[in-house]
Parts: structure tokens; sequence; C-alpha cells
């Protein structure tokens, strides 16, 4: 069983399809859970603490912004974790201000530079594509598997 | 600043999504509440959403998921059911991240029909999708004809 990041991060498709298949999805939702568990100091909505924008130094220089850097250390310990990444390229839903987008940016270029199985996609638009992508997915994972 | 006492510690939750012809989201919380031994269940209006123990929640999934596996799917969330910081009955309109589950419900219908093709078919027999960071570059002659129509 392989921890596979996926991008983008809440994709429900994504989560379900690497559960499906025998991994592990990293999903933004287990980053979240970890930090709304976590007793300290108050910080609503999501629990993100101006510690977040310091561990995120780890991944983005200090001049970037710290909505980037606050957002990277949710993503970077799982990029840092993954063993292999499913990557959806055209994603409307992960759209977002300068934090999120340049953050998307980010999580893409780190993941291209590390050297594990990538599977790169676009979301179907009709049946026919739908089977190619769940047939791309399925032999992915697969493989994967078989490697592990 | 406040102190944070968190609530469900060393709990999990789970989204259950089902597009389906046969099953509805209320069908889906009966069969959860008869084989339910303690977890939390909330119908919504695209499935539910269980929170307990990480196996019990595991449990009920795999269960519910027989009930028909090409059209349920199953994604983790952070927060507790009804959670003030994230419940729409707190803060008005949508949920924040329902839109993204909005839009992948769109897709969602060529995802099950991709998995029901592929209970009776060989995923190797099926040639990959497009690279989508291949951008192929303009053909010289459909450039001409585009310069053609231009003009024409």
């Amino acid at each position: 069983m392989a921890k596979v990041f996926i991008y983008p991060a809440t994709s429900l498709i994504l989560s379900d399809m690497v559960a499906r298949f025998g991994h592990t999805p990293l999903s933004s939702a287990t980053a979240i859970r970890e930090r709304i568990q976590t007793a300290g100091l108050e910080s609503p909505p999501l629990q993100i603490t101006p510690e977040e924008a310091k561990k995120g130094l780890k991944w983005a220089a200090v001049e970037v912004p710290a909505g980037v850097r606050g957002r990277m250390s949710l993503y970077g310990p799982m990029i840092e974790a993954c063993e292999a990444a499913i990557i959806i390229n055209d994603a409307d839903l992960a759209f977002g201000c300068m934090g999120c987008a340049r953050t998307n940016e980010l999580i893409k270029f780190l993941v291209h530079q590390k050297t594990i199985p990538r599977l790169e996609l676009n979301y179907p638009k009709n049946e026919e594509e739908g089977v190619k992508f769940v047939a791309a997915i399925k032999r992915f994972l697969t493989e994967l598997g078989a490697t592990k | 600043m406040t102190a944070y006492t968190p609530t469900h510690v060393g709990s999990v939750t789970k989204y259950i999504v089902v597009e389906s012809f046969d099953i509805t989201p209320a069908d889906l919380a009966i069969r959860a509440y008869e084989i339910s031994k303690g977890a939390m269940i909330k119908e919504t209006c695209f499935g539910l959403v269980i929170n307990g123990k990480e196996e019990e929640v595991d449990r009920i999934v795999a269960e519910l998921r027989k009930i028909d596996p090409d059209h349920i799917f199953v994604k983790d969330r952070g927060f507790p059911p009804g959670d003030a910081r994230r419940c729409r009955a707190n803060l008005g309109g949508a949920r924040p991240g329902y839109n993204g589950l909005e839009y992948e419900m769109t897709i969602i219908p060529y995802i099950s029909h991709g998995l029901e093709v592929l209970n009776n078919k060989d995923e190797k027999t099926v040639p990959p999708p497009d690279n989508p960071l291949e951008r192929p570059v303009l053909d010289i002659s459909k450039l001409k004809k585009l310069i053609y129509a231009q003009e024409s």
C-alpha cells in the first residue's frame, strides 16, 4: 500500500480512486484533521496558527507571502511523505487568489522535482474519456502495488 | 487569544457521496444506522457524513459500498459533522468546500461509467488518455486554412 499524493488535494474522485484500488490518498482533509484535533490556541476556522507560516519556510522563502507558507505547512509534509502522485491539470475547482494559485504552482513544481511515479491527467469530458481516465488510474495504481 | 480545546479527538470523518439512479442518501442512511455501532451518521443532500473510530467508519463504508460500488464515492473530511466553523447552518450559503464537490459531481457520471465498463474489460486494453503536458504545435496547413478563412 503506497502513499499517493493527489492534486487537487481536496478531490473526491482522486481520493476515492486511490482508496478503491488499495492505496492511501494523501489529501488536505487529513492535514486539516490533525490541526483541528490538536489542542492549542484558538485560530478559527482551520486552526492555522502563525507557527504554520514559520514551518512553511522549509518549502518557501521568507519573502513569499505568509498565505503560501501557511498552506505549504499542510502540503509540504505530504509531498515529502508521498511515494507516488496523481495530478489533474485542468482542475477549475483549484482556482484561487494569489495564495492558493502560487501554492498550487509550488505544489506541482515540488511534485515534479521528486523522482516518484507520477500520473498526469485532465478531467474527462465525456463517457469515452471517463473510461480512459479510470483505466489510466487503475493501471497506474496496480503497477504501483506490484512494485511495492 | 483563547485556549482551544478540540472535540472528537481520535475520530475520523468521511463523506459518502452517492450518484445513482437506484440509491438515495436516505436509503444509505437507513443501512448505515442498521449496521452502525456508535458512529455518528448525518444524512445530507449528496449522501452521508460519518464520524467515529477509524475501524468502525471503515467497516460501515465497506458495507455501504457493496450496495452500489460503481456509484458510491468516499473521501476524508477534516471537520466533524455539524462543526460550527464549517456547517452552513451557522454560516449561511454553501458550505466552504462544497463548490469543489459540486464541480466534481458533474464529472462523477463519467467516472461511474468508466468503472462499470472496466468491470468487464481489462484496463490494459484501453488506450491511455491524452497527455495534458503535451502541447501540440499548430500544424502549418491548419494555420494556412485559418488565414484563408479570415481573408475570404
